[in-house]
């Protein structure tokens, strides 16, 4: 870890930095015992920042603090689950199509590419429409997995494509590993340094699509997430009354989110390159 | 979010950043391409065909429900005749395998989705064309402005890629290019209208009162939405392409430019340009998809009357016609205009050219 951090550049840390302090924040923090934020009236209504309430409350007496760290913890969730299911997926596919070659590897990247060049928003807008009202996180995240696995597996069926004519590979072919063992024992590692960056690419996707829901009241009604923060802020005129820290704040957050986490992603590519020497 | 993800194309790019074009002949490439355009079309409709159908709601009997609602009750004959004329009408008839024949037919090749619900019983094709050209030209002008400026920028910042100015714009362009778009909506929008007050809050765009004041009012009603959606398009275009023409400038043929005593406007403006230009049209090419996503969401922060906003509108209606109809054609538009920028590309790239 520690010689990580020393060979990698500036985006890379800063970008470290901004996505360990939100995941303390999602994480940690998150579960020090409070009020239920979403619950209305819980305390005064339209409360300027104080002490008890450093961020106020907002017009149904909710506290914008919590309710704040709450959203962080749901949308860093719904973009971990995503990311993670994408990741699986993508993998398995991606290796089985690099492996098993033919009519099959054929399939499987032609609707792999299909997914990948669809234009996913307008589907999900569609499939959310439909649950509008009964639908919950887990079909949420599962809708977003449909299309956080595409790319993953284009990736890795292509690297798994050089990967098996390396030296090592027919070494370990010649020392009697069966295809199975090759893949797990062989493959798997470097597909995962990989799928990395995939994998926070999935998480800041996940994030930003379930915001574009939630901005057109497509994300269920009853989570809170960053999205749908700005959303019912901008719903009950959080603008008009010039309550910037209730509007502000998730939208502040969201910002550094992302670019924290597009710093992170690029900073490591950078480094995966310079460490292959380019 | 869609086609390649922002964050994504920048790893489909960095990797393929040192890759050599592909040598195939040009009449196989562009059979290739019309081949997965034509897959990328049907896939995609397959799917907005089935999904619907795997929802236990009955869209007949919901839209029985709303004209009930509206209108009073019905007997029970004009109910069925309704029914069955409805059925008709939604494609709903026959087997399934019928209803899909139907509806591609009628889908792709008349882009007819049969009557909108909000406005019963115009169809929704029809509505859709008078909010199609809004977005198209918002979206259009402003992804054609954002690759002219940011390719400028980014081939200047990595020409020079060692000067202070450079960073300072590549640090800007990385700061606003993950944000998502309707954030950097929202955020002009409260800055520039609310606060300043420069611009309406609302779109409002005057067509009754003659070409000149319909123009005026469209223009200014389209500058902060197209100025949103240039930042972040711009932002990823200097990014690209300071990368790509930082690692050009330094390839040997550029050093012998340099020996030779070319000017460094002329080694910029030819050497580095010409070899960085190509990535980056292929790189339009896949952005497509994300700058419609992007154009839907900036829509309806500002109200703008384009596909987005005529979204939203039927998603609040229930209108399912209109939804299917707004997708499908956003589905075909994406894939189509991804094809013409990739037949274009042969023509520039005079390496698949000449193969």
């Amino acid at each position: 870890m520690k010689k990580i951090w020393k060979n990698s550049n500036a985006r890379f840390r800063i970008g470290l930095i901004i996505t360990l302090i939100f995941l303390f924040i999602g994480f940690v923090i998150y579960f020090i015992p409070h009020a239920d934020p979403f619950t209305y009236n819980t305390y005064a209504n339209k409360l300027g920042a104080s002490i008890e309430h450093p961020l106020g409350t907002t017009s149904m007496g909710q506290d914008v603090l919590w309710m704040l760290v709450e959203g962080i913890h749901n949308s860093l969730s719904i973009g971990l689950i995503v990311a993670a299911i994408g990741t699986v997926v993508g993998v398995f596919v991606g290796l089985l199509a690099g492996f098993a070659g033919g009519i099959l590897d054929r399939v499987l990247m032609v609707i792999t590419d299909t997914f990948i060049v669809i234009p996913s928003l307008p589907i999900l807008i569609l499939m959310t429409s439909l649950m509008k009202g009964t639908s919950t996180v887990i079909l949420l995240a599962l809708v977003l997995a449909m299309f956080a696995w595409a790319w993953p597996s284009r990736q890795i069926r292509s690297m798994s494509l050089t990967m098996r004519e390396r030296d090592f590979v027919h070494v370990a072919k010649f020392s009697g590993e069966n295809t199975v063992e090759i893949i797990v024992f062989e493959i798997l590692p470097y597909a995962l340094t990989w799928s990395l960056s995939n994998f926070m690419n999935a998480v800041l996707n996940a994030i930003a699509s379930e915001s574009s829901l939630a901005v057109l009241g497509l994300s269920p009604a009853d989570l809170v997430s960053l999205g749908n923060m700005i959303q019912w802020a901008r719903d009950r005129n959080a603008i008009f009354n010039r309550q910037w820290l209730w509007i502000g704040s998730p939208v502040v957050a969201t910002v550094i989110l992302f670019v924290g986490l597009f710093l992170l992603i690029t900073g490591y590519n950078d480094y995966l390159q310079m460490k292959r020497g380019r | 979010m869609s086609g390649l993800s922002r964050a994504s194309r920048f790893v489909w790019f960095a990797r393929s950043k040192n890759r050599k074009a592909g040598r195939m002949k040009f009449s196989t490439y562009i059979l290739k391409r019309i081949l997965t355009w034509a897959v990328t079309i049907w896939i995609g409709v397959t799917i907005i065909f089935f999904i619907p159908r795997m929802f236990p709601s009955d869209p007949i009997e919901n839209m029985l429900g709303q004209i009930e609602a509206r209108s009073g009750s019905m007997d029970p004959v004009a109910k069925e005749a309704m029914r069955q004329q409805l059925k008709i009408q939604f494609g709903l008839d026959g087997s399934l395998l019928e209803q899909y024949g139907t509806f591609l037919w009628r889908g792709l090749f008349h882009f007819d989705f049969g009557p909108s619900l909000m406005n019963y019983p115009s169809p929704a094709g029809e509505i859709i064309s008078t909010y199609l050209p809004y977005t198209v030209g918002l979206s259009g002008i402003s992804t054609i402005l954002a690759w002219l400026i940011g390719n400028f920028i980014g081939l200047l910042a990595g020409f020079r890629s060692k000067a202070k100015s450079s960073k300072i714009l590549e640090a800007i362009a990385i700061f606003i290019y993950p944000i998502p778009y309707f954030i950097v909506a929202l955020i002009l929008q409260i800055v520039f209208a609310f606060l300043l007050g420069w611009f309406p809050l609302t779109t409002t765009i005057n067509s009754f009162n003659g070409t000149a004041v319909f123009i005026q009012s469209l223009i200014k009603a389209s500058i902060l939405p197209g100025i949103s959606m240039l930042l972040i398009g711009t932002g990823w275009w200097i990014i690209s392409m300071k990368s790509l023409s930082a690692s050009t400038a330094e390839e040997d043929f550029v050093q012998y430019a340099r020996w030779r005593g070319l000017s460094e406007g002329r080694i910029g403006g030819t050497y580095v340009l010409r070899n960085s230009i190509l990535t980056q049209v292929t790189a339009l090419a896949l952005s497509i998809g994300g700058v419609f996503s992007g154009s839907i969401m900036t829509e309806i922060i500002f109200g703008y009357p384009g596909v987005g906003t005529l979204i939203q509108k039927a998603i609040l209606q229930s209108d399912y016609n209109m939804i299917l109809g707004c997708i499908t054609i956003s589905i075909v538009a994406i894939a189509t205009l991804t094809l013409i920028v990739d037949v274009i590309y042969p023509f520039i790239d005079p390496r698949i050219r000449y193969s």
